[in-house]
């Protein structure tokens, strides 16, 4: 009978069925940051329990940890305190911790690919909602709570119902500087945020067989903005050619094995989806969010969406978006002034990002009144990039270059926005106050994008710069 | 350690909270929210409430020497309690302070859903009732109430007052799935023998 990757991933796993209706889930590889872990690590050691496979948890600080120095106490307080209770915890209950300066720290959902640990047909959890990004690999990757974080370490399970499955199809090709991120923010834009709520999402089609491992990564990393926990794309060669070599990824002798059983967890081509989506690649143009939440998307080129146009149930919000953001309906996106440029996170944070990020930055210099960010996702990813002179590139065109982290997603760390700040991001949320203001406000794009607005001083289409340098050199 | 607790039954002496839409920040102001762990949050609960700006008791409750016991204690409280925050915070307060289950007109929520994955009841009776409650409590602290979760009877100085509790959240004090922990770990055998049959687990050789 054929069967979707969900399936048979979610029937290796299954160790029991609860009588609440709920698989008890075997979890293969489960992620734990400072932030979501001291709790559950408190709880575990009030009862008494140790973890039963602690050699299939690693650990990594992210959200808190400081991209300016490393210095410690932090100046935070309570920094100081997450990040003193995971040492201790690692220690203690002898878990792997990539630690700063260990050379294999970084952002919990850049790590897990590139060290081999994130693998096909694996179950995945981690204490962080951008979990659903191990689905590039064709696992079943989702985001928990922190008690579920703590029945994770005592019983490697979780308790949890099975997911519908949408198959998203991305047909046809992308044009010129229009990249994963633009495709994820198309997608949550047409399906909206609520959308996959009760979901998961298989992404498949000519786009997604085409985009590098990284480029799947940008676009299940936003699945849970559109409501779906988890989201994936199925296993092929590029995803056998990725984790090949890799530390912990399976071993020489053993790699052709892997291989036939990870293409047999891929979905039959027969496969039943309880719903199928049809979007065309040439449609989608550079895309950013105008509002305040990632499905408030426009192109580029187009206006701010009219009252109007919005269902009735979503257009308290968007007037809720107008007067938040100081944006008015019918106006262009376009040159919507910015202070701040942020590239980085666990959605666009990794080497491809920062090159093509890069690629648009050497065509000048950051405006006089923008302050920019550029903050690659891990100590390998920051390796690689200076080996290349990417950091250079950046300090030339007057970003400044920081040391891996979360930081400016979120705010968790010191880097926030200040007041009313208009900040072009390549995360993956634009809620209020999201960026470490109360008042502060987030534009989504892609890392081009951004480093196209950090030198226009505003949202600009990137293609026009991008192509004005081919102009050039032809 | 795997034994599963079955909650039947909850005794305790009483502490009545008089009031209204008594929120989560009252109960535990989100200041305490940024601590790393839950240590030092049954100190602080109420503490806004029972303490001025200079640390001087305000006279609540909770400090009146007539209603302090050793030993598992039962909040009786009014409408609304634990409205607000979706954080585990309050309820770990309450129970760390020693309060063991609750019995009010109503409850927020997703504040009785962290209570019981907590293991803490929390049972709803009508406002003649709970005012009856409240004043046999005030008028006599000493004596142990006892929660029936079994009967849903709440039970003080001779007095028997029914009580509801949502059927699932019932169902899962009695027979012990509250404690999602315990319930997966039930199940440690089968845990393993699924592990031994993952591919990645064992080098992708043959089973």
């Amino acid at each position: 009978m054929a069967k979707s990757l969900l399936e048979k991933v979610w029937a290796a796993h299954t160790v029991r069925e609860l009588a609440s209706g709920q698989t008890q889930l075997f979890i293969g590889l489960h992620l734990i940051h400072e932030v979501t872990s001291p709790q559950a690590f408190q709880m575990m050691r009030e009862q008494g329990l140790k973890i039963l496979f602690p050699e299939r948890t690693f650990a990594t600080v992210d959200h808190i940890i400081p991209t300016d120095t490393r210095r410690r106490p932090y100046a935070d307080e309570q920094a100081e305190g997450m990040m003193s209770a995971i040492e201790r915890n690692c220690r203690e209950f002898g878990i792997r911790f990539f630690d700063a300066g260990s050379g294999e720290q970084g952002i919990v959902h850049v790590l897990g690919p590139e060290l081999g640990l994130t693998q096909p047909g694996m179950t995945i959890a981690c204490g962080d909602s951008h979990t659903s990004t191990h689905g590039a690999f064709g696992a079943v990757a989702l985001g928990i709570g922190t008690s579920q974080v703590r029945d994770l370490l005592a019983s490697q399970c979780l308790a949890i119902e099975r997911p519908k499955l949408r198959r998203i199809n991305v047909d046809g090709g992308l044009g010129p500087g229009v990249y994963a991120k633009d495709v994820i923010l198309h997608i949550i834009r047409r399906l909206g945020v609520k959308g996959g709520v009760g979901y998961a999402y298989e992404y498949g089609g000519p786009v997604l067989e085409r985009m590098s491992m990284e480029a799947r990564m940008t676009v299940c990393n936003m699945s849970i903005e559109g409501g779906a926990r988890l989201g994936y794309v199925n296993p092929d060669a590029a995803t056998f050619e990725f984790l090949s070599g890799r530390p912990f990824a399976p071993a020489a002798e053993d790699f052709e094995a892997a291989v036939t059983w990870w293409r047999s967890m891929a979905s039959d081509a027969d496969a039943s989806y309880d719903d199928i989506v049809h979007l065309d690649g040439a449609g989608i143009a550079p895309t950013v969010t105008w509002g305040i939440n990632p499905g408030q998307a426009i192109g580029v080129n187009e206006k701010i969406p009219a009252p109007e146009t919005f269902a009735p149930d979503e257009r308290e919000v968007a007037q809720d978006a107008y007067a938040y953001m100081g944006l008015k309906p019918n106006t262009p996106i376009r040159g919507t002034r910015i202070d701040v440029a942020f590239v980085g996170s666990c959605t666009n944070g990794r080497l491809s990002d920062l090159q093509e990020a890069a690629r648009v930055a050497r065509l000048g210099h950051v405006a006089p009144h923008v302050k920019a960010l550029v903050v690659p996702g891990s100590e390998a990813v920051a390796r690689a990039a200076e080996a290349e002179g990417l950091d250079q590139i950046f300090r030339q065109a007057g970003f400044e270059w920081r040391l891996p982290g979360c930081s400016m997603c979120l705010a968790m760390n010191p880097d926030k926005l200040v007041g009313r700040q208009v900040c072009a991001s390549t995360s993956n949320r634009n809620f209020k106050g999201r960026q470490g203001s109360p008042a502060g406000r987030t534009l989504l794009m892609s890392p081009a994008m951004v480093a196209a607005a950090a030198i226009e001083g505003a949202v600009v289409d990137v293609r026009e710069m991008l192509g004005k340098r081919v102009s050039r050199e032809s | 350690m795997s034994e599963l607790i079955r909650i039947t039954q909850v005794k305790g002496r009483p502490i009545p909270l008089r009031g209204n839409d008594i929120d989560t920040d009252r109960i535990i102001p989100a200041r305490f929210m940024k601590a790393v762990t839950f240590d030092g949050l049954g100190q602080r609960l109420f503490v806004d409430v029972r303490f001025d700006a200079e640390g001087r008791s305000l006279g609540h409750v909770m400090d009146d020497p007539r209603f302090e016991a050793k030993g598992p204690r039962i909040a009786v409280v009014n409408k609304n309690f634990g409205c607000g925050s979706s954080r585990e915070h309050a309820p770990q307060a309450l129970l760390r302070w020693g309060i063991k289950a609750l019995v009010g007109e109503s409850f927020a929520d997703i504040f009785c859903g962290n209570c019981l994955t907590l293991g803490m009841p929390c049972v709803s009776a009508g406002e003649a009732d709970v005012s009856a409650l409240m004043a046999a409590v005030e008028e006599d602290p000493a004596h142990d109430l006892t929660v029936d979760v079994e009967t849903l009877t709440v039970t003080y100085r001779g007095a028997t007052y029914p009580v509801s509790l949502p059927a699932s959240a019932r169902s899962q004090l009695l027979d012990a799935t509250w404690d999602a922990t315990r319930i997966l770990l039930q199940a440690e055998e089968q845990v393993r023998q699924t592990a031994s049959r993952l591919p990645y687990l064992r080098r992708f050789t043959p089973e």
